[in-house]
């Protein structure tokens, strides 16, 4: 895909092509697939839940950044946007992780030191 | 809408006179105009605030008063807080912000002035919402943080907690439509050769604020959603009754209610950063420094918010965290201190009204700071949690720090939106009034605390020692409401008469003081190009009108370490502002009155969900909160295919 | 900077008289997406905070209650189409702003429609699916499941429905002719919000769908 990108970024019009995004959008729905395989896979027992999770939430971490900087043009645009972009998104994994942490996990670790 | 039209050449005898009259103001996309209803009304809401602390301090000036009664006081402490908060602090910064930014950065307007009038619309009728329910006595009564599961339905009937949901909303979605023109504004229509390490102070800590309200606001517009979803339609999502931990409202109010502390502070810093350097006659020492502090407070403001629930036993984990996540807090606002003290250092005082309120914030902010510190200790915290202890921080903190910054900020700009100088024999008075009033409030609150007296009660009994400092509490506040007065008549009296300023009656260093006061309508004439950080203070002139350390940024103080500069980064522009020299031509968007009738669709829409929970024919009315989507709706499509803009 | 830049400096050389040289309506619609990312960001902490702690039925995937066995009422099969079709509107999203940028009015307007109408389907599903776990007997007072996927699901249909009817006012001024090249930021930025919409919806079906 790097060449496939240089290509683009040489091109006069500067926009991606149609066939690029084409296959980006394969990409976005084989890894799709992939995530529904893997609850798949997890409701017939061929991996633990932890294992499911951790796959799903990569595939879905790749889908994400391929759709923000491909489709969002953030990979070809001013950097000024990316970090419009990402600021606020690390504050709202921040609070995702932030409440999870405070809410589910803490309470069993403090259960587990005996506090 | 980016684009505008073009009504008059640049000849200056083609620019468009200003106009007059009531629909001239309601139509109005000029943010000076903007900034000035900004003023006015939260200058209105905060004698309103301050009305209700009188209320609070009559009622327990002595012991068993029969003042005000149990639930009437609880509803004058929330609306205290709300008022003070939502209605008259965030938007008198916000006043400085609309007035001050485009000046401060060459610009004719802000980026969407249509966007401007819409946050102005919509928070003048969230504030007399929310005002409305105090006047019928049914506001709001659990306190500004509204802590599950106190405001289910279930344990508070009645309005008054749909009224901080609704009122809430609408206020906080006018703070994230103006923010959003801000930031834009200040990142894109800076003048040219303006670059970011260029922007003067306040700008500077106008965007940082602006990026905190886009942020946090978006948590709180979530956490007062779901709670007017468990009022009006019986969610569950605070009910420990179907499973929920109401510590949760408590994570996400904080999450949101820390960075808006820092809200209500930065814009001060920035406002301040301007007054010293101005009154000192010297260059804000460790610029740089003080960038960088402020994001990094803005950072930090995010990862501390626990320190609020020390309380609820979350465990030592997370308690040693956020202990010591908020002690680190202490050290780029220690540095902000010392850099205005260093500004001060040497320089050729001059001690204005605006200077003595600038340098008291100094003081009065410290001590606010210092008590703060003394919470972040955990263990510590569990005695002071809860008591008028705390309450002593706060207002050190909004009072001696964003009330008294906005203070000067007002005696130093003044000049600038009307033309005319403040009294200073009347700044005088208000100043000494209000120091005296506020250290006389605030002081004894501390010992109070100490002694045990807890917050939010609405009397105490005799005999337990509370009598006295609260005696002293309450004339204290009565105090401030005299040098409120005095501030107030001061206000309108020079407005009037005050003595013509001319351009740059303080001898300020900034672009807002280039220009006329009170400024065109399209600010610049010609649009500046900026050399350095202080373009009026450049040169020789600046040196011989006895700026004794009149020197452009690449000369100014550098923090040193062992050889090394401190505080010096990459720009991240490198050097550049592609804003081009070539002027235009003075563009300016006509008038609209798309905005106040958005505006009023999205007070309907939020504001008739009220009577969901009302009886009888009243139930009805919600449904006017269709209508207000729709009128939103036309709103929105007559707003983007308006021709002119 | 990059040359997409460069082009549509081209394409409106008065406009982009800005200290970064960028459009301030594409940067205002980013820090509205980076506030956006907060509003999604919070609605599902709470409902990740929430997720488990409901006290009755129904629940969103297969456990065993009081040993008892009880089915899971979330619909994977029926979701799984519906992520696909929403990703394939994004697709066509893409292709439709190549097509106005390249000022290619029949295949812009067309491809738009289409965009729209995948969204459509989206929301029929999504309709479809409330509808089924209503008579379920999952309703927004339920349980703490019910009120939190109820919300989080619903504010991102809201967003859909909001695109769909933002896409087809393009659909239309596009059909009329209204939209050329030198006006291809109003299809940008569509997409922009269309794409964000999707990638919340990419972060969301694993997240209440897939991981249990």
């Amino acid at each position: 895909m790097t060449s496939e990108t240089r290509e683009i970024i040489h091109d006069q019009h500067a926009h991606p092509t149609n066939r690029f995004y084409i296959v980006i959008g394969g990409i976005l729905i084989l890894l799709t697939v992939l995530e529904i395989l893997g609850y798949v896979g997890e409701t017939r027992g061929v991996f633990s839940q932890g294992t499911a999770a951790l796959v799903i939430g990569v595939l879905s971490a790749a889908k994400f950044f391929a759709v923000v900087a491909y489709y969002m043009h953030l990979k070809f645009d001013s950097r000024i946007f990316t970090g419009i972009f990402l600021f606020p998104a690390m504050l709202g994994t921040l609070v995702i992780v932030g409440l999870y942490m405070a809410q589910q996990i803490l309470p069993r670790w403090g259960a587990s030191l005996g506090f | 809408m980016a684009s505008t039209a073009t009504v008059a050449a640049p000849h200056p005898a083609a620019v468009p006179a200003t106009e007059t009259g009531i629909w001239s103001w309601i139509t109005t996309v000029d943010h000076k105009r903007i900034g000035i209803l900004y003023g006015v009304t939260s200058i209105f809401f905060f004698l309103v605030g301050g009305l209700e602390a009188l209320l609070i301090r009559t009622q327990l000036i002595r012991p068993e008063n029969k003042f005000l009664s149990a639930d009437v006081f609880n509803q004058m402490f929330t609306m205290h807080a709300l008022t003070m908060i939502f209605l008259a602090l965030m938007p008198l910064t916000a006043a400085f912000f609309n007035y001050m930014v485009p000046l401060q950065i060459g610009a004719r307007d802000v980026a969407f002035p249509r966007l401007n009038a819409l946050s102005y619309w919509i928070y003048l009728f969230g504030g007399i919402y929310l005002l409305a329910s105090s006047i019928l006595k049914i506001a709001p009564n659990v306190g500004w943080y509204a802590y599950a599961p106190l405001t289910e339905r279930p344990y508070n009937p009645g309005p008054n907690v749909d009224f901080y949901v609704l009122g809430l909303q609408i206020v906080g979605l006018s703070s994230i439509i103006a923010s959003l023109n801000f930031i834009i504004t200040i990142i894109n229509l800076r003048a040219p050769g303006m670059r970011l390490m260029r922007m003067p102070l306040f700008t500077w800590m106008v965007l940082i604020t602006n990026v905190l309200i886009v942020t946090a606001l978006a948590v709180f517009t979530i956490a007062v959603t779901q709670l007017m979803f468990d009022r009006m339609f019986g969610t569950a999502f605070f009910d420990p009754a179907r499973g929920s931990d109401p510590l949760i409202w408590q994570h996400i109010f904080w999450m949101f209610g820390h960075p808006e502390v820092y809200i209500l502070i930065i814009p001060i810093f920035g406002i301040i950063s301007e007054i010293i350097p101005t009154f000192s006659r010297k260059p804000l020492f460790g610029y740089n420094v003080m960038v960088f502090a402020s994001i990094l407070i803005g950072w930090l403001g995010w990862g501390v918010w626990s320190h609020h629930m020390f309380t609820v036993g979350l465990g030592p984990i997370a308690d040693s965290f956020f202990a010591l996540s908020t002690m680190l807090i202490a050290i780029p606002t220690g540095i902000k201190i010392f850099n205005w003290i260093g500004t001060m250092w040497g320089g050729a005082i001059r001690f204005t009204t605006a200077m003595l309120f600038a340098i008291s914030f100094i003081a009065m902010f410290t001590v606010g700071g210092i008590s703060g510190v003394m919470h972040s200790a955990a263990p510590a915290d569990l005695q002071q949690n809860d008591t008028y202890f705390i309450v002593a921080h706060i207002h050190y903190v909004f009072f001696g720090g964003t009330v008294l910054g906005l203070f000067a900020g007002t005696y130093y700009w003044f000049p600038k939106v009307t033309g005319r100088l403040m009294s200073e024999k009347l700044g005088w008075a208000h100043f000494a009034l209000t120091m005296v009033g506020m250290n006389l409030a605030f002081f004894p609150m501390h010992f109070l605390g100490l002694f045990g007296m807890p917050r939010r009660v609405f009397t105490y009994e005799y005999g337990l020692g509370f009598e006295g400092m609260n005696l002293l509490s309450t004339l204290g506040a009565y105090l401030i409401g005299v040098g409120t007065i005095v501030f107030v008549v001061n206000l309108v009296l020079s407005a009037r008469r005050g003595a013509l300023a001319g351009p740059n009656p303080w001898g300020a260093a900034t672009l807002e003081w280039s220009i006329p006061s009170p400024p065109p309508v399209y600010n610049f004439r010609e649009i500046p190009v900026v050399r350095s950080r202080m373009p009026l203070w450049e040169g020789d002139p600046a040196r011989d009108g006895g700026i004794p350390h009149g020197r452009v940024e690449e000369e100014t103080e550098q923090v040193t370490i062992a050889g090394t500069k401190i505080g010096e980064i990459h720009d991240p522009e490198e050097g550049e502002n592609k804003m081009s020299t070539h002027d235009h031509g003075i563009h300016l968007p006509p008038p609209s009155y798309w905005p106040i009738v958005t505006a009023f669709g999205i007070l309907l829409v939020f504001g008739a969900l009220i009577f969901r929970n009302a009886e009888g024919a009243l139930y009805n009315l919600w449904y006017l909160s269709l209508m207000g989507v729709g009128i939103v709706v036309v709103g929105i499509y007559s707003w983007a295919f308006e021709p002119g803009h | 900077m990059s040359t997409a830049n460069a082009a549509v400096h081209a394409a409106h050389p008065g406009h982009l008289d800005t200290s970064t040289g960028l459009d301030s309506r594409k940067m205002a619609f980013w820090t509205f997406i980076g506030s956006e990312c907060l509003l999604f960001g919070s609605l599902i902490a709470t409902y990740l905070a929430n997720k488990g702690k409901s006290t009755v039925g129904p629940y969103p995937h297969e456990m065993v209650v009081d040993g008892k066995h009880v089915e899971g009422i979330l619909n994977i099969p029926l979701t799984s189409f519906s992520t696909f079709i929403l990703l394939m509107s994004s697709v066509a999203m893409v292709l439709a702003l190549n097509y106005t940028q390249r000022g290619i009015r029949s295949k812009a307007t067309l491809w738009l429609f289409l965009t729209a109408f995948g969204g459509s389907i989206f929301l029929g599903c999504q309709v479809y699916e409330f509808t089924h776990f209503w008579h379920e007997g999952l309703t927004l007072q339920t349980n703490l499941f019910g009120s939190t996927f109820y919300l989080l699901t619903g504010f991102h249909g809201a967003h859909v429905t909001v695109g769909v009817i933002y896409l087809l006012t393009l659909t239309t001024l596009s059909a009329r002719g209204r939209i050329g090249p030198e006006k291809a930021l109003n299809v940008e930025i569509a997409g922009l919000y269309w794409h964000f919409v999707d990638v919340i919806w990419i972060v969301i079906f694993p997240l209440v769908y897939l991981i249990k």
